[in-house]
C-alpha cells in the first residue's frame, strides 16, 4: 500500500537540504511544491484542482521571506494549510432554513453514497434542534431501499413517508410534500435513488422532482473516498440540479479525503455535513480546517480536543489535571479518567484523528487497542483496598498476588500495570508543567513527544 | 507481430456483444485518456520536466495510484535516456508498451469452482455502499442461468434492509435466501447457511456481508471470524474471497484491498459501476501492488450486467485509441 508519508516530512526532507543556506531560492520553493502536489494528488484530489491550488500557493510562498523562519517546511505548511481551508469554505455553513415551512431538503447522489443512511443521520440531527422532520421515501429502484428508510425512521422516531415502489417518485415527492404541510413538519427530507451522473433518465427525474417541490437545499451526498472522478460527478450534478451543499460521507475510513476539495472548488458550494461512523447520530457539521490538516496527512487534532470537551465533564477534568500537575493522581482517578476516555468513543477512533497514528498502528502490533484489555484494567484497579488506590506505594508483593488473584489476572499483569501507571504520572508531571504558561503549543508538542516516545498507554 | 495486433486478433475472436459492453461502458474513459495522451505528444514535441508533469496527471486522472505512476515515470525516464529519445512522439510507442505491461498479468479471471458435486462457497466483502448485495443478485442470476442451484447467505445483519434487499434479489433470480434477523451474529448465519448448502447439496453459496470501513479493527475482526467459520465447516471454502470495489474509488482501495486482504484472505476484486465516468484505473495499481487479479466487472444495473472480466478487453477499450493506430501502421511496415 502506498505509505502516505506526512507533508510535513517530506517537506522536512527538502528542506533539510537547505540548512545553513540563508536563503530559499525559489528553485527551493519549486521543490517544495513538487512534494505538495503529491501530497495532494496521492490525498484524490483532483489534479485540475491542484494545478490551480499550486500556482495559488506558489505565488503566496515566493512572495514571503520563507527564509527567515528556521523551519521554512512550517511556513509552506501553514501557507498550503490556510489555502486549503480557505477554499473548502473558510467557515461552516448552517443548513437553509425556509421563510415559511416546511424547508425541503433533496437528497442526491450516485449509488452507495451513503443518501438513505444520511437522510436517517439528517433528521435525528434535525430532532435534536427540536424540528420535526418527515423523510420521504423516494428511491424505488433499489431493492428494500425504502425499508432502510423505515427502519431508520424508526430507530429515530421520524415519521417515513412512502407510497410504494409501483409510483412514481415525481408523485410520492408530491404527496409527500402535502403530507409534511398537513401534519406540521418544519423539515422535509427527500431520499433519491442513487444513479450516475450521465443517466439522462433519472437526471431527468431528479429534475422533475425539483420542479415540484422547490427544494430549498439540494444536497450532493459524496463518498470521502471517490477518486478523481469526482470532480466529474459534482460538476454534472451541479449543472442539472444546482446545488446547495455536498454532504461528505465514510469520513471515518481512513482516507485522505480529496474528493472534498475537488467537490468544492468544482461546485463552489459549501460542505455542509460530514458523517463519520455506523452510528444514527455521528453527522456533525463539516470543519474546513481540520478537512485540510487531514488532507495534508495532519492528523484530526482539533476534532479530537472538541470531542474531549463535549465528553468530558469540564469540572472533573480541572480537578484532575490539579491533582495530575501536584502528582496526587491515584488508582481511583485513574478508574474515572479511563471512564471519560472511553466516552469519547472507541479508543481506535480517538487514535486515527492523532497526527502519524495511523501510520503508527500499521506498524505496530501491539498498539491494537483492545477493549477488552481495558476491562482487565479495570478488574484489577478494582480488586485493590481503597486505600491501596489511594497510595499505590503500599502495594508490595503479597497485596500484588492478592489483587492478581482478586481480578482473575496474573501477577505479571499486575506489575505491569502499577510499573506504567507510574510511568504516567512521572509523563503526567512533565506534561501538565509544559501546559503551563508556555501556552497550548508547547502542549501538543508535549503530547506528541509523549505519544511518540514508546506510547506507554497503560492499556 | 506487435502485442497490440496480437491483442485485436484475439478480442476479434471473442463475441461482439461482450466487447461491445466493455467497450461502452468504458467509452468515456476511453476516449478522455487517449485523446489526452494524444494531444500531449503532439503540443509539446520536446520531452521536459512539464512533458512529464503533464502524463503524470494524465494517469492520475484515471485514478492509477500515484506510486504506480511515479514508478511508469521513472523507467520512461530511463528508457528515454538509454534510447536517447528527444522527441515526444518517438516516445509513443514505448509508453504504449509500459502502460500495457502494467495491466498485464497472469489471467485468473475465472472464478475458482469447487469439483462438480461439492458446494463452491464464495464470500464478498468489501466497505459500505460498493454494490456487495447487488453484486451477489447479478451473480446468482449468472449461476442460476448456468444451470446451478444457488444459495444465498444474508450476512449483512447490520444496515437497515439488508437483509429485505437480499431477499427480493431472490425472489428475482428464484434463489433462496438463509437468514436471520437483523442484528443477529453474522458468523452464526454464516454457519447456518453452510449446513444448510449440505444439506439441500446445492452447487454454489453465496455470502453477503455488511459493509464495514477497513480501518475499524473490531468489524475486520468480525469479518474474520466469519471467514474462519466457513472455513471450519468447509475446509476447501471459501473458493473464492471477493474484494467489492466501486470503480469511483480513488486511492483508498489500496488501502480496502490490503486490510481487506489481510483479515478475510481476498482472492479477487470485482470492480463495480464501471459503467460511470470513472476509471477504476486504480485496480491497476492495486494488481501491481498487491498482485489481486479482478475477476468480474459491474457494468450497469440489469440483472446481466455483471461480466467477467478479461483484461484483455480492459487494455482494448482503455487504449483503443493507441492500439488502433499502432495497427494502422503496422500492416505498410510489414509489406
Amino acid at each position: 500500500m502506498a505509505a502516505f508519508e506526512s507533508l510535513s516530512n517530506r517537506l522536512q526532507n527538502v528542506f533539510s537540504k537547505l540548512k545553513g543556506k540563508g536563503k530559499v531560492s525559489e528553485a527551493d520553493v519549486n521543490d517544495a511544491m513538487r512534494e505538495v502536489r503529491l501530497a495532494l494528488l496521492e490525498a484524490d484530489v483532483n489534479f485540475k484542482v491542484v494545478k490551480d491550488f499550486i500556482a495559488k500557493v506558489k505565488e503566496k510562498a515566493i512572495g514571503l521571506d520563507v527564509s527567515k523562519s528556521f523551519t521554512p517546511g512550517m511556513v509552506i505548511i501553514d501557507i498550503v494549510n490556510k489555502e486549503l481551508t480557505e477554499l473548502m469554505g473558510g467557515t461552516q455553513a448552517k443548513l437553509a432554513k425556509a421563510n415559511k415551512p416546511p424547508t425541503v431538503i433533496m437528497m442526491v447522489g450516485l449509488q452507495g453514497a451513503g443518501k438513505t443512511t444520511t437522510s436517517g443521520k439528517l433528521a435525528k440531527l434535525l430532532q435534536k434542534g427540536n424540528h420535526k422532520p418527515l423523510l420521504v421515501a423516494c428511491d424505488i429502484y433499489r431493492p428494500a431501499a425504502i425499508k432502510q428508510l423505515q427502519v431508520l425512521g424508526e430507530q429515530i422516531g421520524a415519521p417515513v413517508f412512502s407510497l410504494g415502489d409501483k409510483t412514481s417518485p415525481v408523485e410520492i415527492a408530491k404527496a409527500g410534500l402535502q403530507h409534511a404541510k398537513d401534519n406540521g413538519n418544519d423539515y422535509i427530507i427527500f431520499d433519491t435513488a442513487g444513479r450516475l451522473h450521465i443517466d439522462e433518465e433519472l437526471m431527468d427525474e431528479l429534475k422533475r422532482i425539483h420542479e415540484h417541490v422547490k427544494p430549498d437545499e439540494v444536497l450532493l451526498v459524496v463518498d470521502a473516498m471517490t477518486g478523481q472522478d469526482a470532480v466529474n460527478v459534482a460538476q454534472s450534478f451541479h449543472d442539472q440540479l444546482e446545488l446547495s451543499g455536498v454532504v461528505l460521507t465514510k469520513l471515518d475510513g481512513d482516507t485522505r479525503g480529496g474528493a472534498a476539495l475537488s467537490v468544492k472548488a468544482v461546485t463552489g458550494r459549501p460542505i455542509k455535513f460530514a458523517a463519520m461512523g455506523e452510528k444514527i447520530d455521528s453527522l456533525e457539521p463539516f470543519h474546513p480546517e481540520r478537512m485540510a490538516s487531514r488532507i495534508l496527512g495532519m492528523g484530526d487534532m482539533l476534532s479530537l480536543i472538541e470531542k474531549a470537551q463535549a465528553g468530558i465533564d469540564a469540572d472533573k477534568a480541572a480537578e484532575m489535571e490539579r491533582k495530575m500537575r501536584t502528582a496526587e493522581f491515584t488508582f481511583d482517578d485513574f478508574l474515572d479518567q479511563m471512564e471519560q476516555v472511553r466516552k469519547l468513543g472507541p479508543l481506535d477512533q480517538i487514535m486515527d484523528m492523532l497526527p502519524g497514528m495511523n501510520k503508527m498502528k500499521g506498524g505496530m502490533k501491539d498498539l491494537k487497542v483492545d477493549e477488552k484489555q481495558i476491562g482487565r484494567i479495570e478488574a484489577i484497579v478494582r480488586s485493590m483496598t481503597k486505600e491501596e488506590k489511594q497510595k499505590p506505594e503500599l502495594l508490595n508483593h503479597s497485596r500484588r498476588k492478592r489483587v492478581a488473584a482478586g481480578s482473575g489476572t496474573t501477577i505479571v499483569e499486575v506489575n505491569r500495570l502499577i510499573k506504567q501507571f507510574d510511568d504516567m504520572r512521572r509523563m503526567m508531571k512533565q506534561f501538565s508543567s509544559m501546559m503551563g504558561p508556555k501556552g497550548p503549543k508547547g502542549g501538543k508538542k508535549g503530547l506528541k513527544g509523549m505519544l511518540g516516545r514508546k506510547m506507554k498507554f497503560p492499556f | 507481430m506487435s502485442f497490440f495486433k496480437k491483442l485485436k486478433e484475439s478480442i476479434a475472436s471473442k463475441t461482439e456483444a461482450v466487447t461491445n459492453v466493455f467497450k461502452e461502458g468504458l467509452a468515456k474513459t476511453r476516449t478522455a485518456f487517449v485523446e489526452k495522451v494524444e494531444e500531449l505528444i503532439t503540443r509539446r514535441k520536446k520531452i521536459d520536466e512539464e512533458f512529464y508533469e503533464e502524463l503524470e496527471e494524465i494517469l492520475i486522472g484515471a485514478d492509477v495510484g500515484v506510486n504506480t505512476v511515479m514508478k511508469l515515470i521513472d523507467e520512461l525516464r530511463a528508457e528515454v535516456k538509454k534510447r536517447k529519445i528527444e522527441e515526444a512522439a518517438d516516445l509513443q510507442p514505448v509508453l504504449s508498451e509500459k502502460l500495457v505491461e502494467l495491466l498485464k498479468g497472469d489471467d485468473h479471471a475465472e472464478l475458482r469452482m469447487a469439483p462438480t458435486g461439492q458446494i463452491t462457497v464464495i464470500l464478498f466483502v468489501g466497505v459500505n455502499g460498493v454494490g456487495k448485495t447487488t453484486t451477489i443478485g447479478k451473480l446468482a442470476h449468472k449461476f442460476k442461468s448456468e444451470g446451478k442451484s444457488v444459495l444465498m447467505a444474508a450476512g449483512d445483519t447490520f444496515r437497515a434492509g439488508a437483509i429485505e434487499q437480499l431477499e427480493v434479489w431472490g425472489q428475482r433470480v428464484g434463489v433462496d435466501v438463509i437468514k436471520q434477523s437483523s442484528g443477529a451474529d453474522p458468523a452464526a448465519v454464516m454457519f447456518d447457511a453452510v449446513q444448510a448448502a449440505k444439506q439441500r447439496k446445492v452447487d454454489v453459496l453465496l455470502c453477503d456481508t455488511a459493509g464495514r470501513l477497513q480501518n475499524k479493527s473490531n468489524l475486520m475482526e468480525e469479518l474474520n471470524k466469519i471467514f474462519r467459520v466457513i472455513q471450519r465447516e468447509l475446509p476447501e471454502a471459501p473458493h473464492e474471497v471477493l474484494l467489492v470495489l466501486d470503480a469511483t474509488t480513488g486511492q483508498n482501495a489500496l488501502s480496502q484491498a490490503k486490510l481487506f486482504g489481510e483479515k478475510s484472505g481476498v482472492t479477487g476484486l470485482v470492480l463495480t459501476k464501471l459503467d460511470g465516468t470513472a476509471k477504476g484505473g486504480i485496480v491497476v495499481a492495486i494488481r501491481n501492488e498487491l498482485n489481486l487479479p479482478v475477476k468480474l466487472v459491474g457494468l450497469g444495473e440489469k440483472m446481466g450486467d455483471l461480466q467477467t472480466f478479461d483484461s484483455e478487453q480492459f487494455v482494448h477499450a482503455l487504449f483503443a485509441g493507441l492500439i488502433s493506430r499502432e495497427t494502422e501502421e503496422q500492416p505498410p511496415a510489414a509489406n
